[in-house]
């Protein structure tokens, strides 16, 4: 039995998602004391396989782009079920990304089988069962869960799982896979890709300054700016601003919106909906600025201020400006 | 241009998510009902395209009677047709999900009531499977894209764009096509007067499909055990700048 891993890369080396799925993987292999093998679609640079075996990948399917010149999910699931058809497999896995659920959920509309999304443990011992935990509610819940079918179909939670490469590299077997595709499998495909510039991505923060209902209206959002300015942050902005058309939907932070892993989200007037909490759980410290004590956010960060932050903001930047000394050296 | 729009009743959750005491599922007793963000999205966008295009919106949930209630908070954004697959109280995966929805829509089409479009929320707030719409549109042999935050319709085919690392990646399909979107698609409008007394008179088409269990058993919820306790406070108003700054120095933030 193996345990086959979806890796996206970027043309350079594995996202760090998929190095999550990668661990993911591995720990589940061991359990069940499967080799893991990666899938990996495109031109793929020697460096990625290296990080592959550092990741404990014994095998390595490099699956010929001939027909795939960009992203086609049909296609990439196509390939997925033909190497999880051409060898016993305990699970197919890919990492949680919008790509990694998509291709899995049409591996499952394929083989019929069932598609487990945003998991963040499994394991398979003695018995034929894989027992494992998925993300419910963005994260806001875990299930405990147990699927009898093989293979099983699983994607993993990149905000729930942390990299970690193996304790010692495997050596690693590379495999070229011709996939045979129809051509209806590659009907849907990108035909078009765009670079946006918007400054500092929300997702890649280091800090981020998120504001809320609090802030009361779309002008007052200036002193958020000026904050985020000053300390080379980005905004971000809670689903109560976006609905109410006070700002972009790609500021905001959330189940629903994007999610963010800064080392400091500092959240102004923002009184911690599920929905937002779930796209901050992974902020290494959260600190919140609010008028109430009893908000759900003041459970849930690190410090807090209570207070007006339409009154602290502003005071907050004009003593990082009378300092004189603005963000620290990244 | 005939477009079904699959949505789902699901809780209210505010703050904080409370459990039955079997562990089995959410509290609801003190929680009202809502349809899933992306699918409210989904609802404004069918409006919009049918508004541009000329046709009817249709709306289908699965769910219990109660989720007439969110059938009728879309005809009230403008959706005409309102299907409700009804469900005997026990939970539905997306396997049996996906088979109700394409039996309901192979039917429709048998009435000459077929649909150009089918869109779906990404994934739903609650279970977040992100399959239905994808298993849905392989039953029907669709083409299908998920995670769609720009949508533009022509005659016979759509182009559709998504968030992809710092940019956008565009699809173009043809017609008739599953779509999932996501919140951010558009700014959903509010309700109309005209359109909460129309959806309060809006037949609802009703059937009750058969279930089948899933092949994932559940076997409990839990809260994740977060280190987070309750936050230190630093100060109250202005007077606790200093100590902020003295934490964003402490955190390296600022030199």
């Amino acid at each position: 039995m193996t345990v086959i891993c979806l890796v996206e890369h970027d043309g350079n080396d594995t996202i760090d998602a998929s190095l999550r799925a990668l661990s993911f993987g591995r720990a589940l292999a061991e359990s069940s004391r499967d080799p893991l093998a990666a899938v990996l679609v495109g031109e793929v640079a020697d460096r990625t396989f290296e990080t592959l075996a550092s990741f404990g990948v014994s095998e390595a399917f490099a699956v010929e782009s001939g027909e795939f010149g960009s992203y086609a999910p049909v296609g990439w699931a196509r390939a997925l079920v033909e190497l999880a058809r051409s060898a016993p497999t305990t699970a197919v896995i890919a990492a949680g990304t919008d790509r990694g659920n998509e291709v899995m959920a049409h591996v499952g509309a394929m083989t019929g089988l069932a598609m487990v999304a945003n998991c963040l443990s499994a394991s398979r011992s003695e018995e034929a069962a894989i027992r494992l935990s998925r993300q419910r509610w963005g994260g806001s819940l875990i299930e405990d869960a147990v699927v009898e079918v093989s293979p099983a179909l699983l994607t993993v939670a990149f905000d729930g799982v942390a990299p970690e490469p193996a304790p010692a590299p495997a050596s690693i077997e590379v495999h070229v896979h011709l996939p045979s595709l129809s051509g209806s499998d590659t009907e849907v495909k990108v035909s078009e890709w765009t670079q946006r510039s918007t400054g500092i991505s929300l997702a890649e923060a280091r800090v981020v300054i998120g504001g809320g209902r609090g802030v009361g209206s779309p002008e007052a959002f200036g002193s958020i700016e000026e904050l985020a300015g000053l300390l080379g942050a980005a905004v971000g902005v809670s689903r109560a601003v976006t609905s109410a058309g006070w700002r972009s939907h790609n500021q905001q932070v959330g189940q629903t919106g994007t999610r963010i892993a800064p080392e400091l989200y500092l959240a102004c007037g923002i009184s911690g909906a599920t929905q937002h909490l779930a796209g901050c759980q992974s902020a290494k410290h959260v600190v919140a600025i609010n008028t109430d004590p009893e908000a759900p956010i003041i459970s849930r960060a690190d410090y807090a201020v209570i207070g007006d932050l339409n009154l602290i903001v502003p005071a907050l930047v004009k003593a990082i400006r009378e300092r004189g000394s603005p963000a620290a050296e990244l | 241009m005939n477009v079904l729009v699959c949505i789902k009743r699901i809780p209210m959750v505010g703050g904080k998510i409370v459990l039955t005491p079997d562990a089995q599922q959410v509290d609801t007793r003190m929680l009202g009902f809502t349809l899933s963000p992306h699918e409210e999205c989904a609802v404004e966008e069918a409006v919009r395209i049918v508004e541009l295009r000329g046709g009817a919106v249709s709306v289908l949930t699965l769910g219990p009677p109660d989720a007439a209630e969110q059938l009728r908070d879309a005809a009230a954004l403008g959706a005409q047709r309102l299907i409700l697959l009804e469900t005997d109280g026990r939970e539905w995966g997306p396997i049996a999900t996906a088979d109700a929805i394409v039996e309901a829509v192979r039917r429709d089409e048998q009435a000459g009531h077929g649909y150009d479009i089918i869109l779906f929320g990404n994934e739903a707030a609650d279970t977040g499977d992100y399959q239905v719409g994808i298993r849905v549109a392989h039953a029907l042999s669709r083409p299908c894209v998920t995670g769609v935050k720009h949508l533009e319709i022509a005659d016979t085919a759509l182009r559709a764009g998504r968030e992809f690392r710092g940019g956008d990646e565009f699809f173009e399909l043809s017609l008739p096509a599953v779509v999932a979107v996501k919140e951010g698609i558009n700014l959903p409008r509010y309700p109309s007067l005209p359109g909460r007394m129309r959806a309060k008179k809006a037949v609802i088409e009703q059937s009750a499909p058969e279930w089948h269990e899933d092949p994932v058993r559940k076997q409990a919820l839990r809260v994740p055990v977060t280190e987070r306790q309750k936050a230190e406070i630093l100060g109250t108003g202005i007077e606790a700048v200093p100590a902020l700054v003295g934490l964003l120095e402490q955190l390296g933030i600022v030199a």
